[in-house]
């Protein structure tokens, strides 16, 4: 069948499946999800007529089988209704995760495709200083040494700890950038050129996370490959025949060794999202991941389900979008 | 920093000298040859190294820390002192105490987690690889399932709904999330073996499947099934400095991500007491960054174009 | 005319573990005229290859020219370098890769190959380049629809021409073949060979065909060098070769080959193997599998000595009596 029909289908299979986990897992539990979630709301204190209506709703005293609770489910899914937040009560989670999404996704998109392109970028210097084997290049070089350790280095600290690292040095004692929030504390969000000023301020340092965080392994990758495809005999014959240094290296080359980089994208987003979560946790940014973080700690399961939910569907766009990308760049996976 | 190492002058390598003329079993042999590939990439020694030193820190985390870990004798909330380099926590304990035996908690999990996330990645990856049909399109769309959906929030959901507090609950639910990349890799260099004439040997003489599987095809993915294991771990590290520093851990277990969450909790970043954040935090980045580096010379063992010393 | 003249080459491999280095190609000298079709034979890993990379100037890190020179057309290669050397490519030297499998660009259509390599070496607009392609590609028997394939769209005898006749654009005095069909079944093997025949004939151009086929190479060379051990063992015109083969190594490597329409065949291999060459023994290297060896072979590596006005052989015992 065609790659696209099959992509489409594993699509709509995936997400059913992430509803179907959402469904059962706290079914799952000795009790009924609802006895399980009084309980715990229960230990921080007498719980309110209204609240307990509300979790009744949402995770669904038993009436009817299993079965007909999973349509209804399904149904109440695909027509948006989440329920009320517990936390924000009465406000409704839908409400709450149309405010924040856009704020999560333009910072962790915006960072984290920058993120790739320059760390792909300086992967493809690092290989060509390191001398990829290619006829009159110089071997060895400071550049890839350097660019390689550090790299490491910062790819392999966690995203919340270069988070904490910023906040203290550049907001804590330089006091350079704010401290937290995405804007002004006693401001309202507004189309105002101020107000996008300052949100483009506070955002500064939750960007340079995850852009500080993502790029290393977008270079090393891009490097790894590169150099495997310096290797490669269609380089080789390129070179044997008189081309450009630079024409070898960009279309040759690089054209080749983006491949598996923008697989390997598409396979990161996963962690990509976890590590921005905690990002925006550490700055207390106004986007699904502090969103989520309040809705752990206060326990709030109709919240912490969609926003579940809203998570695992951006990946899945984003996955798809990536190997449509992919598609256009390699012509042997356009077979129809 | 210019001139390449010497591939063969590792740390390890006299011992592998000796062991090469005797007759010690050959699984040894081949671990330490391994090994030893692996110590000439100057990052995997860096990252060894750092492994080593926390690994000591655990085992004698009871003789080199000041005082318990838990005593919650001393005066709360203390900034850095002589008397407590780290300062005390909200609950009046040693926070340096805390920050030595919490790498026994950090390591436990890191271990634990990617040795059974990888054992169930070979298990699924490999049989995965060798059948054909429906089985293997069933377990290749589970595997998928649990690479695309996002780790963080799914290990946060399903640690919400489990009983019980605690190291098991973080390791069984990192676990559950971790086992799936390592699968993935196994299998697709599992289904290129699968096609080799020496599969297709032992296949004629009548050897039964699980026995080609373990016994012919496993032995030639030694380096991917060690960068698995690697990468279990730094994803169990990461995963459970996570859970923990959003509240989903025990708050009793000594650990560098609860030491994180109280931290937050006490707020630590209002009143200054910023080693409490940063040491931790440091700590749980060296574990992850050590796991890396050693990930790195393992890289070289399957590639030899990235071996130090060997042009490309 | 000649094109081509190296004398005494030696090429030297030498990794950072100082243990393996090895003299790949050892004191080799040869001359090939223009319009000469020649022939290089011999096993896996007797440097043959190496000598091809080295004679057109794409030796790698860790192999390097140790010692004697390569003339082409009067110019000392390794004095070249830079751009110099990348002009050189065009109406100079040009090789033709192992498997033409590999040799293309996957993302690039064959178009666009023609595209690169034109356009590497002279402003020369795209519906020129078209012109020439299609051209090019008619010559080694392509219809003109190649240009807009990918390489993964076509099978293996058909990348190889394209490869061909990407080289062919360059205009190139000199081609070297390096193991053109190896990679290929029998029946596409015999096309592409006759294609490079063909266009050789047609074209003009010096072919230097490595191959570990004899009877391939005797079949369409003018004149075969055999290579033992990084030397050249045996120099001679193909006619002559079939006729009275010299070397040892040479008397073996025809009688490998079975008329098919005999009764009775009698195979006989070469006992041994090739010597490992980071382990340089005295004397003559073919000695420990030679079934005519003295023991005055021990002494030093046989020179090339001339039997015949245009044949020579590298044996002590063989070339016995004839004139120097």
């Amino acid at each position: 069948m065609h790659p696209i029909v099959r992509k489409l289908i594993t699509f709509v299979v995936t997400l059913w499946a992430a509803v179907t986990v959402n469904f059962f897992l706290p079914r799952l539990m000795p009790g009924t999800p609802a006895d399980a979630a009084l309980a715990k709301l229960a230990g921080n204190g007498p719980v309110s007529p209204a609240q307990k209506q509300a979790i009744e709703d949402t995770l669904g005293v038993p009436h009817g089988s299993v079965w007909s609770q999973y349509v209804s489910y399904l149904d109440d899914a695909v027509h948006g209704r989440f329920g009320v937040s517990y936390t924000y009560f009465p406000a409704s989670v839908v409400s709450l995760i149309r405010t924040a999404l856009p704020w999560t996704l333009v910072l962790v998109g915006f960072a984290t495709v920058l993120a790739f392109v320059v760390g792909t970028l300086l992967g493809v210097l690092a290989a060509w200083r390191r001398g990829g084997g290619m006829v009159g290049a110089k071997q060895g070089s400071a550049v890839d040494r350097v660019a390689t350790v550090g790299s490491t280095f910062t790819s392999a600290f966690p995203y919340f700890w270069t988070a904490l690292l910023l906040l203290f040095v550049f907001a804590f004692k330089l006091n350079w950038f704010p401290i937290k929030g995405g804007y002004q504390a006693d401001t309202s969000p507004n189309w105002s050129f101020s107000f996008i000023v300052d949100a483009a301020f506070h955002s500064v340092l939750p960007a340079v996370t995850i852009l500080v965080s993502g790029l290393g392994g977008w270079l090393l990758g891009m490097r790894n490959n590169m150099i495997n495809t310096l290797g490669a005999d269609y380089v080789t014959f390129a070179e044997a025949n008189g081309l450009r240094g630079r024409t070898v290296a960009l279309r040759y080359a690089a054209r080749n060794a983006l491949l598996p980089s923008v697989t390997a994208f598409g396979m990161a987003l996963g962690l990509v999202v976890g590590g921005s979560l905690l990002t925006e946790v550490v700055f207390a940014y106004p986007g699904v991941g502090y969103l989520l973080y309040n809705a752990v700690v206060n326990e709030d399961f109709p919240l912490m389900q969609a926003l579940f939910l809203v998570i695992t569907l951006s990946v899945l766009v984003a996955n798809l979008i990536v190997d449509l990308l992919y598609g256009l760049l390699d012509p042997r996976a356009r077979r129809a | 920093m210019n001139a390449p190492a010497d591939p063969l002058a590792t740390p390890i390598a006299p011992v592998v000298a000796r062991v090469r003329g005797s007759r010690l079993p050959r699984p040894l042999h081949l671990f330490l040859r391994a090994a030893n590939t692996v110590l000439a990439n100057r990052m995997a020694r860096i990252g060894a190294g750092i492994l080593l030193v926390m690994v000591l820190v655990a085992i004698f985390a009871p003789l080199v820390a000041p005082y318990s870990p838990t005593d919650t004798g001393f005066g709360r909330s203390l900034g850095p002192s002589a008397a407590h380099w780290l300062g005390t926590t909200g609950s009046g304990q040693d926070a340096l105490a805390r920050l030595l035996f919490g790498a026994r908690v950090s390591l436990l999990v890191a271990f634990a987690a990617g040795v059974l996330a990888t054992a169930i990645a070979i298990a699924v990856g490999l049989f995965a690889g060798y059948l054909h049909g429906v089985a293997e399109e069933t377990i290749n769309f589970v595997v998928n399932l649990f690479l695309v959906i996002p780790a963080l929030p799914l290990m946060i959901v399903i640690a919400t709904y489990l009983p019980g507090r605690g190291v098991g609950v973080i390791v069984l639910v990192v676990v559950l999330t971790g086992w799936a990349w390592g699968a993935r890799v196994l299998r697709a260099q599992t289904a290129t073996l699968r096609t080799r004439d020496f599969v297709a040997a032992a296949e004629f003489s009548g050897e039964r499947p699980h026995r080609i599987v373990f016994r012919e095809i496993l032995p030639n993915m030694v380096s991917l099934v060690a960068a698995s294991f690697l990468g279990a771990a730094t994803a169990a590290v990461l995963g459970e400095a996570g859970l923990e520093f959003i509240g989903l851990g025990s708050p009793d277990t000594v650990s560098w991500g609860t030491m994180l969450f109280w931290a937050q909790n006490d707020s630590a970043l209002l009143t200054g007491q910023w080693a409490q954040i940063l040491a931790p935090g440091l700590a749980i980045a060296l574990l992850a960054a050590s796991l890396s580096l050693i990930n790195f010379g393992v890289d070289a063992l399957s590639n030899p174009r990235l071996r130090e010393g060997v042009a490309p | 005319m000649t094109l081509l003249s190296v004398e005494n080459l030696g090429v030297v491999y030498e990794p950072a573990d100082a243990q393996a280095r090895v003299r790949s190609v050892r004191d080799v000298s040869l001359r090939i005229d223009d319009g000469e079709f020649v022939g290089l034979v011999g096993e896996s890993g007797c440097g043959k290859s190496t000598l091809g990379y080295a004679l057109t100037r794409m030796l790698r890190p860790p192999a390097r020219l140790a010692s004697g020179r390569v003339l082409f057309g009067g110019t000392d290669i390794a004095s070249l370098s830079g751009e110099r050397l990348r002009r050189m490519r065009r109406r100079g030297f040009a090789l033709v890769l192992q498997s033409g499998m590999n040799a293309l660009n996957p993302v690039r259509t064959v178009g666009d190959h023609f595209l690169d390599v034109l356009r590497a070496h002279e402003r020369i607009s795209k519906a020129l380049v078209r012109a020439r392609a299609t051209e090019l590609l008619a010559r080694v028997h392509l219809p003109a629809t190649t240009l807009r394939r990918y390489p993964h769209e076509l099978s293996g005898g058909m990348r190889q021409r394209v490869v061909i006749g990407l080289v062919l654009a360059l205009e190139p005095r000199l081609v070297v073949f390096d193991e053109p069909t190896t990679a290929l079944d029998v029946l596409v093997q015999k096309a592409v060979i006759d294609t490079i025949k063909e266009l050789q004939r047609e074209v003009g151009f010096s072919a230097l065909l490595i191959s570990h086929d004899l009877g391939l190479v005797l079949e369409s060379a003018d004149r075969v060098l055999v290579m033992y051990a990084g030397r050249i063992v045996e120099d001679q015109p193909s006619a002559d070769m079939i006729r009275d083969p010299v070397h040892p190594y040479t008397r073996a490597l025809l009688g490998c080959y079975a008329d098919p329409r005999a009764e009775h065949v009698r195979v006989a291999g070469i006992p041994g193997s090739p010597p490992d060459l980071s382990q340089p023994s005295g004397g003559c290297s073919y000695q420990p599998r030679c079934p005519l060896a003295e023991p005055g072979c021990g002494g030093a590596e046989p020179p090339l000595a001339s039997i015949r006005p245009r044949s020579s052989a590298a044996c002590y015992v063989t070339t016995r009596g004839a004139s120097s």
